[in-house]
């Protein structure tokens, strides 16, 4: 903040109330009271016109759909662009102060990334970085952590990632095997772990490991933040149906993390995990404060603009049909914002639970699915063949420019004949070689999987939100070294 | 259930909610139904009392919304109407009372705001011509200019409320364009003859014109440029039964979700099977969402947002079909005991199902949204 802009600050409607304490915590909202949205709208609106690039003045860097894998430039992008808006003070917006963030609401947050519509930001850092490792940070982790790490991260010098799952250990996350065996002042640590989104690009993790294997599961498990370029970490990219390779495993062997890099209590991990986990679900459904600009998860959909040109080029904008199929891809796609809304300010106003996050949760990968499926039955053959002659008809009809390139070549020179090179129209884009509805098709189910399965979800909605008997557990209870295990 | 209630709107739900299971009750409603009733005039007075008329009328006419923000408050007063399955004629009362507020000459129609206000006079609104349109446009009936008045000749359907009103707020087509027109119940040449209803708190009507006149008085707003209050009315009316839908959902998904825990099969209750949590989380989640998409709805409208006729369509496609899934799910779950004429499930379903079949089934609605959208 300047000077300048001191007078302008307002307490009106926006509160602590906004931000509960459940979530936030009290820290960097003083009583002085904090700018109004509208005015922090206005410089938001002035400096990004000021200092971002348009999406695609910025080509290259993004990532759009048929992106095999974000190479080190695209980071290094996002941590630059990370640095600009942290010089210019946009960076961080539902942080506190003393953390390097701006102390606003998610109001605010709200109006920033509308006004970032259309422009280059560093959409990498989003999740998990901020929406659920700096969050968690925040909520758990010692005053020495939060200093030193939300700080960087703010200012695009940390991208922080999740080492959760392992091979043997998905949806019952407390069942994880990586053992840390204290040492002194520090553990070490050992195990697989796998699913890490971004593992390759990241500096530190946020790592569950066993500590003591004589207690029931989720009693003997810590989270530590752990450096993640460094001897005794070998990460390898798994590569997705869709191409992608976002996701990793990793392979710890004897890594040293001093105590002072426990997050929470050691053996209290589960209650750290569970954090993560909450804010997770928050992030897939869209409903976290933390992210600012587009959701990075929404570029791997097909726009509803991509899909009107997409309905036009294939012939069906007379077809009673595609036209309700249409309104409803539109319509999943408001809700699952308008829900994203509605439960994210219940849950932060002490309303819900935190666990009604599943309901977000759930409709979010159902409304994937349903997407899928309607992109697919409006493309017909163009979803899963590349290289049709419609290239061509569909680069020269009226709706091309309004995001339609309904093509599919099969190089690069098919797709820049076929108008598909334009940023804004990849409906049927050249994802190596591959007509990009039908592998989104395939790749369907990850929005069901990531960041928790749909069945996870349906379990905490009835569990936890209405409150019906838990599923029976075969380990409850029972000290980790008894519990039987697969293989 | 809305999450962001102030104080007043708090007390102006809690206030409505202990009427209606008072006076209202599905036993009460019942007993009219049995003698083919659905308003009780005592009742709907005395709900006036409470607010339930005066939400959409301007202040400086007598009205007054308790937020300022008056069709928010009104969604609240729908959702216990739904809640309740209750009659009353609550939606097309506020529509004709918007209609008339917001009206360029609105002093002309002050009298009957008056009554509506006090609950002492019903109104409803007439524009659906007879079979399946709900396009409001497309119901005007001929209105002939006849020296400084005009004559009116056709039909509307579906005019809900249609044999206890005092007034109708009927769309015509003058040689200008859209126009409305308030016309008495006692008007000379209007009839109005009962329809068979499958819901079975809510009565409905065919009201005929034959060779009604009416004289310049009669208009409402400017002759010929009605086009756009009837679309807000429709956004209004659409906007006020998805908010009774989403009364519907909390009240039926509540007694629901007890008989799951009450019920025992097996030596179990109902409630700890898995395969029934899952579904049960599914219909709370679709709930949700439909009431989140309700509310958006509210909003819209209430702002005049740009966007607003989108989303309305938005709200009545997905609202109108998950409510009927999710009672029906409901009844499911409820087992043979649901499709019992004694079981109140059947009376929500009743009113779920007019809900998503009038003003836009959720089809019509998809299709409007794609017009809106350029397709």
């Amino acid at each position: 903040m300047t000077d300048n802009e001191s007078t302008e600050f307002g307490s009106a409607g926006f509160g602590r109330s906004e931000i509960g304490s459940t979530e936030m915590g009290s820290a960097g909202f003083g009583s002085a009271g904090i700018e109004s949205v509208q005015s922090f709208r206005q410089r938001a609106r002035a400096w990004i016109a000021a200092n971002l690039l348009p999406t695609d003045q910025a080509s290259g860097y993004p990532s759009g759909p048929g992106v095999a894998a974000r190479d080190e430039a695209a980071w290094q992008h996002a941590r630059e662009l990370q640095a600009r808006l942290y010089a210019g003070g946009f960076a961080g917006i539902c942080f506190p102060r003393e953390y390097g963030g701006l102390g606003l609401t998610p109001a605010h947050q709200r109006a920033f990334t509308e006004e970032a519509v259309g422009y280059a930001m560093p959409t990498l850092l989003n999740i998990p970085t901020f929406s659920i490792c700096c969050a968690t940070i925040l909520d758990l982790a010692s005053e020495e952590l939060k200093r030193a790490h939300l700080a960087a991260a703010i200012r695009g010098e940390e991208v922080l990632v999740q080492f959760l799952s392992e091979p043997g250990s998905g949806s019952d996350l407390a069942s994880v095997t990586t053992r840390a065996d204290r040492r002194g002042d520090s553990f070490v640590l050992s195990g697989t772990k796998v699913w890490s989104t971004a593992a390759y690009a990241a500096d530190y993790a946020l790592c569950l490991a066993r500590t003591d294997w004589t207690r029931p599961k989720h009693e003997g498990l810590t989270m530590f933040l752990v450096r993640v370029r460094q001897p005794g970490i070998e990460i390898r990219q798994i590569r997705q149906v869709d191409g992608s390779s976002e996701f990793c495993q990793e392979f710890i062997d004897g890594v040293e993390v001093p105590v002072t890099d426990v997050v929470g209590e050691v053996n209290g991990g589960w209650a750290v995990a569970s954090r993560q986990l909450f804010h997770e679900r928050s992030s897939m459904s869209g409903a976290s404060p933390y992210i600012s600009g587009p959701h990075p998860g929404r570029d791997r959909l097909t726009s509803v603009r991509e899909l009107i040109g997409l309905v036009r080029d294939s012939g069906q904008a007379g077809d009673p049909a595609g036209r309700e199929l249409v309104a409803e891809y539109h319509g999943l796609e408001r809700i699952e914002s308008w829900l994203a809304d509605r439960v994210g300010s219940a849950i932060r106003a002490g309303q819900l639970p935190a666990a009604a996050s599943s309901v977000a949760r759930l409709f979010s990968g159902e409304a994937i699915t349903r997407r899928a499926e309607i992109a697919l039955e409006l493309a017909g053959p163009l979803a899963v063949m590349s290289g049709s002659t419609a290239a061509g008809a569909a680069a020269g009809s009226t709706s091309a420019g309004a995001g339609a390139g309904a093509a599919a070549g099969a190089g690069a020179g098919a797709a820049d004949a076929a108008g598909v090179g334009d940023a804004a129209s990849p409906a049927i884009a050249v994802g190596a070689g591959e007509p990009t509805v039908g592998v989104r098709f395939l790749a369907r189910q990850g929005g069901s999987l990531g960041g928790g399965s749909t069945e996870m979800a349906r379990n905490i909605i009835s569990e936890r939100l209405l409150g019906m008997p838990r599923e029976h557990a075969a380990d409850k209870g029972l000290p980790f070294n008894q519990v039987r295990r697969g293989r | 259930m809305r999450f962001d209630l102030t104080a007043d709107q708090r007390l102006l739900r809690s206030a409505t909610a202990d009427f209606l299971a008072d006076a209202s009750s599905l036993a009460v409603s019942r007993a009219l139904h049995a003698q083919g009733r659905s308003v009780d005039r005592d009742t709907w007075r005395r709900g006036a009392e409470l607010g339930w008329t005066s939400l959409l009328i301007p202040e400086e006419l007598g009205g007054g919304s308790v937020s300022g923000a008056g069709l928010v408050d009104a969604t609240i007063l729908a959702e216990e109407f739904g809640g309740c399955a209750a009659p009353g004629p609550f939606l097309p009362v506020n529509v004709v009372a918007a209609a008339l507020g917001q009206a360029s000459n609105a002093a002309a129609q002050a009298g009957l705001l008056k009554r509506l206000l006090a609950g002492e006079a019903i109104a409803t609104w007439a524009c659906c011509p007879p079979g399946g349109s709900w396009d409001p446009a497309a119901g005007a009936v001929a209105a002939v200019p006849d020296g400084d008045g005009y004559r009116l000749t056709g039909v509307h359907e579906g005019v809900e409320a249609a044999a206890d009103a005092d007034a109708f707020l009927v769309l015509g087509a003058v040689p200008e364009g859209l126009t409305q027109f308030v016309l008495p119940a006692t008007a000379a040449g209007l009839s109005v003859e009962a329809m068979g209803s499958l819901d079975l708190t809510r009565g409905f009507g065919r009201v005929a014109y034959d060779d009604v006149r009416v004289g310049p008085e009669a208009v409402v707003g400017v002759v010929g440029q009605a086009q756009q209050a009837v679309e807000r009315q429709f956004q209004v009316a659409v906007v006020l039964q998805c908010a009774e839908l989403a009364g519907v959902l909390d009240t039926v998904l509540g007694f629901t979700r007890q008989w799951l825990a009450d019920r025992f099969t097996f030596g179990r209750p109902l409630e700890s099977y898995q395969a029934l949590k899952h579904r049960f989380a599914d219909l709370t989640t679709w709930s949700h969402a439909a009431q989140a998409a309700t509310y958006a709805a509210a909003a819209a409208v209430q702002d005049a947002q740009p966007d607003a006729a989108q989303v309305v369509s938005i709200a009545k496609s997905y609202a109108g079909q998950r409510a009927t899934d999710i009672v029906q799910e409901c009844v499911q779950l409820h087992g043979g005991l649901g499709v019992t004429w004694e079981h109140d499930i059947h009376v929500y379903l009743r009113r779920a199902t007019v809900n998503r079949v009038t003003w836009g089934t959720p089809g019509q609605h998809r299709r409007r949204l794609a017009d809106l959208l350029g397709v």
